[in-house]
């Protein structure tokens, strides 16, 4: 205990408290819906993904393939150019190993999560998404190579994850 | 410098207005408006701007920090940026502040609508209540505006005829703008005999939700001179912002003190004694039509708004013409970005662009925010050619 405490010794909140009603709190669950508009840009990526492609989009000014595609290039403020097709090949730009799930409990299999560069857009370009067909967590590596494993196609959404994961190859 | 010549606003951009705009995300929203917004102003926006002002709410957005996916689709990517949780007059106002604390001499405000993506946006308005006090279960939250309007229509003295003028007249403004998707030729009694939603307030009365996004660009004197472009810099000659307490049982219903206390200040700052003889139109909060005859009340335009309104003076050929646009009443509520769309329309007024809505030779008008239910909450600014 730090010496501090002595002159700041906060305030205690026993459960005693809690239950007895001497603190009260008051709960409240929002359930708010949306229903997001995809947009130009997203919604022909997502539709590609059904067909099991990565498409993007090319800014003609400064020659970068943006993946998930924009119709606008960040970099240069302008409404890019042309739809490019990209491969399912990339490489691992970093990696987390997730250990909790949403409920704060220990994962029984930790999750593997990446940031995929993809193969074909410029450097930087890509996914976040899960890694897996791993054996051992020490075969993971900055800068691995890896590649989508894809849902079977009557299986697929248009959705991020009609892509089931990326694994090493 | 004179006074109420120090800051500008030398470019003005929108996207299309629509009541639903499906095909197109936010995001491309504001991209079209942007674009816009940096080709009037003749500026190059990776190069020239030092400071980006979002205004959004995140719980229209569902998003939380939404201020973090603002910056690509504005040319704001590593650039100084953050968002303002209040109307889009209130970016405007810290915009003002960044020119004159030499933050930048050049600013761009962004505000935007994305109503038609909220599936539940009584949900969310309902969120903005008191959680111990505010919150009446299992109705909807626009009975607060039928308290309001009650409140004030006792104590002005104007009618809730004079109400249904506001719409009739906002409505049929509306027919002469193209970026006015709720135009409409209507009577009085159309209006009131529309459903009652909380009464007194008819459906007529409300404003309807409108997609788009608008974006303005903010320059110091010296700068604006600079830029020499094809535009007359718009004035921002005064601006002013206030809350009146958020408890629903202690807030002036009957008077919008935002309104008043803003208006006083920013007049003050443009040096304005006389609005009724020295503004020459106002772009002005109608969310639900009583607000209009209450802010024109506050903002010093008249003293019985009621017959102001439904004796013609407040046409766009009378005494002092009140939202020639169309209103919220007459393009949509645009929540945050309402404020911004006002501020848009008016520029074009004084730069004489605003095409079959032109009046002759404006000088000088007033705009004026709401926050919508259940604040208390307003920015007025006084904008002059």
């Amino acid at each position: 205990m730090s010496e501090k405490v002595k002159f700041f010794p906060g305030r205690e909140i026993s459960s005693k408290a809690m239950e007895s009603g001497e603190v009260l709190t008051k709960y409240y669950s929002a359930d708010l819906n949306y229903s997001w508009s995809t947009g130009i840009a997203v919604t022909r990526f997502l539709q590609e993904l059904k067909q099991g492609k990565i498409i993007g989009r090319k800014c003609n000014k400064c020659d970068r393939v943006l993946v998930p595609p924009r119709i606008f290039c960040e970099d240069c403020f302008r409404t890019t150019d042309e739809w490019v097709y990209v491969k399912d090949t990339g490489v691992v730009n970093t990696y987390s190993i997730a250990h909790v799930g949403t409920d704060a409990s220990r994962l029984k299999e930790p999750m593997y999560i990446a940031v995929i560069n993809v193969d074909g857009p410029t450097k930087g370009m890509g996914f976040l998404h899960y890694l897996g067909e791993i054996k051992s967590e020490h075969e993971i590596k900055v800068g691995m190579k890896v590649q989508a494993v894809w849902k079977p196609e009557n299986e697929r959404t248009g959705s991020i994850l009609d892509i089931r994961y990326f694994k090493p190859i | 410098m004179p006074a109420g010549r120090e800051v500008a606003i030398v470019g003005i951009g929108a996207s299309k207005f629509d009541s639903v705009t499906s095909g197109i995300s936010y995001k491309e929203l504001m991209y079209e408006a942007a674009v816009h917004a940096y080709s009037d102003a003749g500026i190059d926006v990776r190069n020239d701007v030092g400071s980006f002002i979002c205004c959004a709410e995140d719980f229209w957005e569902g998003n939380s920090i939404s201020d973090e996916y603002m910056p690509d689709q504005i040319g704001a990517k590593l650039r100084p940026l953050f968002t303002v949780c209040g109307d889009g007059l209130l970016g405007l106002a810290h915009a003002y502040m960044h020119v004159l604390a030499g933050v930048s001499d050049l600013v761009v405000v962004e505000s935007h609508s994305k109503l038609s993506d909220v599936t539940s946006k009584d949900l969310v308005e309902d969120l903005g209540f008191d959680p111990h006090f505010g919150r009446i279960p299992g109705v909807e939250p626009k009975y607060l505006a039928g308290l309001e309007m009650r409140r004030y229509l006792e104590e002005s003295g104007n009618t809730h005829e004079d109400c249904a003028s506001v719409v009739v007249k906002n409505k049929r403004n509306a027919l002469r703008n193209p970026r006015a998707v709720y135009g409409d030729n209507l009577s009085n009694q159309d209006v009131l005999a529309s459903e009652e939603i909380a009464s007194p307030l008819t459906k007529r009365e409300i404003s309807s939700p409108a997609d788009g996004s608008v974006v303005v660009v903010v320059a110091s004197a010296a700068k604006a001179r600079r830029l020499s472009g094809k535009n007359k810099p718009v004035w921002v000659s005064g601006i002013s912002w206030f809350s009146d307490t958020p408890n629903v049982e202690e807030m002036d219903l009957g008077q919008a003190l935002y309104a008043s206390n803003s208006a006083r200040k920013a007049y003050e700052m443009a040096r304005i004694r006389k609005p009724l003889t020295q503004i020459d139109f106002a772009e002005i909060d109608d969310t639900y039509a009583y607000k209009e005859l209450q802010h024109i009340e506050a903002l010093g335009l008249a003293k019985r708004a009621g017959k102001f309104v439904s004796s013609g003076k407040a046409d766009p050929d009378g005494q002092i013409p009140i939202n020639v646009s169309g209103g919220s009443l007459g393009m949509g509520s645009f929540v945050e970005a309402s404020a911004l769309v006002r501020a848009y329309e008016s520029a074009l007024q004084l730069r004489g662009e605003a095409g079959k809505m032109q009046l002759h030779n404006p000088k000088r008008c007033v705009v004026q925010s709401w926050r919508g239910i259940p604040t208390q909450s307003g920015v007025t600014a006084v904008l002059s050619i």
